[in-house]
């Protein structure tokens, strides 16, 4: 029963690599997590969106989460997907990632919120730190992850 | 009863009752005297009352009652319209509007009793009554207690009741002269009758076949409408008697009783037009046709026949929702020819010519069937240009100006959502056009040679694959120094932008958020939430706005729109390797250029096409990306216009022409202006649409 209770109050995260850090995706959000497919580029956006994808007739963005968080862009590998989320506000919106490696169920206790460092990059992507068997995973902020300023409000 | 699955229908209805008597009651102020227009408003209000009170809204009932009464003595000629009685009504109808948005909201009239509204109608009426002789507050009340009374008397025979107009008595005394029957008939229409109407109108059918109907309780329309209880009475005119008549109406199924009898014409009548038709023709001829009187009692008897028998309305009210359901259907089918498409052509095998024919079959059917889904989506523009006569009437009283508004294209169709949406930007512009635009100072306007009134035109009509909407004004135009002194004033331009620019860009600038020319601002227009709105709002269409102006001539605003929303025919191009698709809307020709041929103009590229001077752009320049063509290759261009403006888009390769469905590139992708959205290959890949208005 105890067992229970605290799955049930659990929150699931797919956890994914970028490079050799790992990262949390609340798992509600997911929509699809493809195979990286041939991305459609468009002209005049911001760097971090790769293009456009068909994923079952649907129009998605594909946004580079290495480029977005400030890292260094790498060639496809064999292990690379496209995490397709769906924000409410805005829709869906496809990530690129090095790998998906599991899903991870997260209590409270085993979070722990980070602090807003304004001089950090990659922290105010990052709303808390989640501790699992072999490590850490950062949670990911989706709403400023997918955040763009020059994105319509409507 | 319970009336709300009616709801809507009822909201549908209304507003169309309401937009008709705007129309009407303007009509009659310019001719107060005409009885088709009266009797037109008089029905409308008529049918308004009937379906308020149907559903249960008393105060919206009590209005439309009031009002209705008037047009009642109106048509009776014992009151004349004066624009104080256009007036009262068209605040009436604004009080009804009222009614209607709060039942839209809530499913409830709200708690405003229009007191004061009907407290006028009524003046109109005592006072009317009173100067045309008839005792006062007699013509409805008396009315009522006649019919009261004699609808007790009558009993079953409600047909008795029935109350003839002089015209129609003559038409019945001429019958009666030409030895025809006129019988009364009351159908009854079983209770548990579903499709009253229908039964109705077998019941009108049959009996037509033996005579003529020349009057029917409710009115046909009504009966049609289904607005009446479970009987109905009609006076026929016929040679067969009244058995007859009542056998044959009791043969339509789901008919409970008929009863009936002969009509008493008032001796009067007959004597009238027996005389009439011994005078005009001595030989007792029966050939009554020939002589003039009874033609035109025959015609008489047909005209009401004629308004009486309503074309059948043969329209289906769809949830505009439904609709898009299945046009995205269609677009889906498309997007799987297209793949089949695709397929077929990579495919060597010997049977691919056999499925080349079918797959040519089915993209004959997928376009008709495109077609016919678009044409269902599009509604006249009627419905959002009809209440702006009626506004401009109304600021013409605001702004003490006179003005008059000509509208043109009323016909000309739209996707609905477009036509939804263009209201308020169209209503901008008109109000701008009167508030602004017309000069206020009549003495100005006789100086530049200008009528006293002002004119603001609005003219819609098909232009291609768009819709162009233009409106217009012989007022005071845009003064571009004016425009320029507020940009200046406002941080927008430097002072040196401002010399350089053009008056074209200057009058541009106002369609910037926040710019407002006028020096004084009124509620018309003039806060500031202008232009900009007018413009975002056009885009989202896909549209564009433009104006020209002439100072002391008048502006001229266009909006200009595309037919179809969702599924376009494009040009399929490559440049750099990447696939893009043009509207074939904007495309004029397309040519080859050899690479000398090209011409430097102010360091811009330029063409000579036969005789025009057309400035190139090369795609691959403007979408970032590298072109795989040499440098001495020939040029393919693609010369695209807006407007009168022409342009070259210089391209890598031609594939093709591909009707394309338009999909969005979602909330992420910051639009740019350059790719107006994207559209899913055969093979499923993405290709991006390039909207050529944005690079000329």
């Amino acid at each position: 029963m105890d067992e229970m209770k605290v799955y049930s109050e659990a929150v699931q995260y797919i956890k994914i690599a970028m490079g050799p850090e790992m990262y949390g995706i609340d798992i509600s959000y997911v929509d699809n997590i493809v195979r990286p497919q041939q991305v459609t580029r468009v002209p005049n956006v911001a760097p971090y969106i790769k293009g456009v994808i068909n994923i079952r007739g649907e129009i998605v963005p594909i946004m580079s989460l290495r480029l977005k968080m400030g890292l260094e862009e790498i060639e496809e590998t064999k292990s690379t997907r496209f995490i397709i989320i769906k924000m409410e506000k805005y829709g869906k919106i496809g990530l690129i990632v090095d790998a998906v490696k599991e899903v991870v169920a997260l209590t409270e206790d085993q979070i722990e919120k980070t602090k807003f460092d304004a001089n950090d990059e990659t922290t105010h992507f990052v709303f808390g730190v989640g501790k699992v068997e072999n490590g850490l995973v950062s949670l990911l902020d989706l709403d400023t992850v997918t955040y763009d300023k020059s994105m319509k409000e409507e | 009863m319970d009336v709300s699955q009616y709801l809507e229908v009822f909201i549908d209805e209304t507003k169309e009752h309401l937009q008709n008597l705007n129309t009407q009651i303007l009509e009659l102020e310019q001719s107060p005297d005409d009885m088709d227009t009266i009797n037109e408003i008089f029905r409308a209000a008529h049918s308004l009352k009937g379906m308020a009170g149907t559903m249960g809204y008393k105060r919206m009932q009590n209005l439309t009652h009031d009002m209705e009464n008037v047009f009642s003595s109106v048509r009776e000629g014992s009151i004349k319209v004066n624009s104080a009685i256009v007036d009262t009504v068209f605040q009436c109808l604004d009080a009804l509007e009222e009614y209607l948005d709060n039942i839209q909201s809530s499913a409830d009239e709200g708690t405003n009793e229009n007191e004061t509204i009907i407290k006028a109608l009524n003046g109109f009426l005592n006072g009317g009554a009173a100067e045309a002789e008839a005792p006062a507050k007699a013509a409805p009340a008396a009315e009522n207690a006649v019919a009261e009374a004699a609808a007790e008397d009558a009993g079953e025979n409600k047909w008795q009741n029935i109350s003839f107009s002089e015209e129609q008595l003559h038409v019945m005394g001429a019958a009666k002269a030409a030895g025809k029957n006129i019988i009364g008939v009351t159908v009854y229409v079983q209770e548990a009758c579903i499709l009253k109407a229908a039964r109705a109108f077998l019941v009108f059918k049959t009996v037509e076949e033996l005579g003529e109907i020349i009057v029917s309780v409710p009115s046909a329309q009504d009966i049609e409408d289904e607005k009446f209880d479970y009987d109905f009475s009609m006076i026929v005119v016929t040679d067969a008697d009244a058995n007859k008549v009542i056998e044959a109406a009791k043969s339509v199924s789901e008919i409970a009783k008929v009863v009936g009898g002969d009509v008493n014409v008032p001796a009067s009548a007959v004597a009238d037009a027996a005389s009439k038709e011994a005078n005009d023709k001595p030989a007792n001829t029966p050939a009554v046709a020939q002589s003039n009187a009874p033609a035109d009692q025959a015609a008489g008897a047909n005209k009401p026949a004629e308004k009486k028998k309503p074309v059948v309305n043969r329209t289906v009210r769809v949830d505009i929702e439904k609709l898009d359901v299945l046009m995205n259907l269609v677009s889906e089918l498309i997007i799987a020819k297209n793949s089949l498409v695709a397929a077929a052509t990579s495919n060597t095998d010997a049977n691919s010519n056999e499925i080349n024919e079918h797959i040519e079959y089915l993209e004959t059917v997928t376009t008709n069937l495109h077609e016919s889904v678009m044409k269902v989506r599009m509604v006249p523009i009627e419905s959002v240009v009809n209440k702006f006569p009626r506004m401009i009437r109304d600021l013409q009283k605001k702004l003490n100006k006179k003005m008059e508004l000509y509208m043109s294209g009323e016909e000309t169709e739209l996707d609905r959502t477009v036509v939804d949406e263009i209201g308020d930007p169209l209503m901008h512009l008109l109000r701008n056009s009167a508030d602004h635009g017309i000069e206020a100072d009549v003495e100005l306007r006789k100086e530049r040679g200008k009528p006293e009134a002002g004119s603001i035109f609005l003219d819609a009509y098909q232009d291609g694959n768009n819709v162009v909407i233009e409106v217009r004004d012989d007022g005071n135009g845009i003064d571009v120094n004016a425009v320029k002194a507020k940009a200046l004033d406002r941080g927008v331009i430097t002072e040196e932008q401002a010399n350089q620019m053009s008056d074209d860009e200057a009058v541009n600038l106002l369609f910037l958020p926040s710019f407002s020319t006028a020096k004084v601002v009124s509620d018309i227009s003039g806060r500031g939430v202008g232009l900009d709105v007018v413009k975002s709002k056009i885009e989202a269409l896909s549209g564009e706005v433009e104006v020209k102006t002439q100072l002391g001539v008048g502006s001229t605003w266009t909006i200009r729109l595309p037919l179809t929303l969702a599924i376009i025919q494009t040009l399929m191009v490559v440049v750099g390797g990447e696939k893009y698709a043009i509207p074939l809307s904007n495309i004029q020709t397309i040519e080859s250029i050899k690479p000398s041929d090209v011409k430097t103009v102010q360091q811009k590229e330029v063409i000579n096409l036969r005789g025009t001077i057309i400035p190139i752009i090369r795609l691959n320049e403007v979408l970032g990306c590298q072109s795989d063509k040499a440098e001495d290759e020939d040029l393919v261009v693609v010369i695209v216009k807006k407007g009168d403006k022409m342009a070259g888009l210089v391209i890598d390769v031609l594939t093709g022409q591909q009707e394309i469905v338009i999909k969005s590139l979602g909330k992420y992708i910051n639009k740019s202006k350059l790719i107006s959205g994207a559209t899913i290959l055969g093979n499923g890949e993405v290709a991006l649409i390039v909207d050529p208005n944005a690079l000329i």
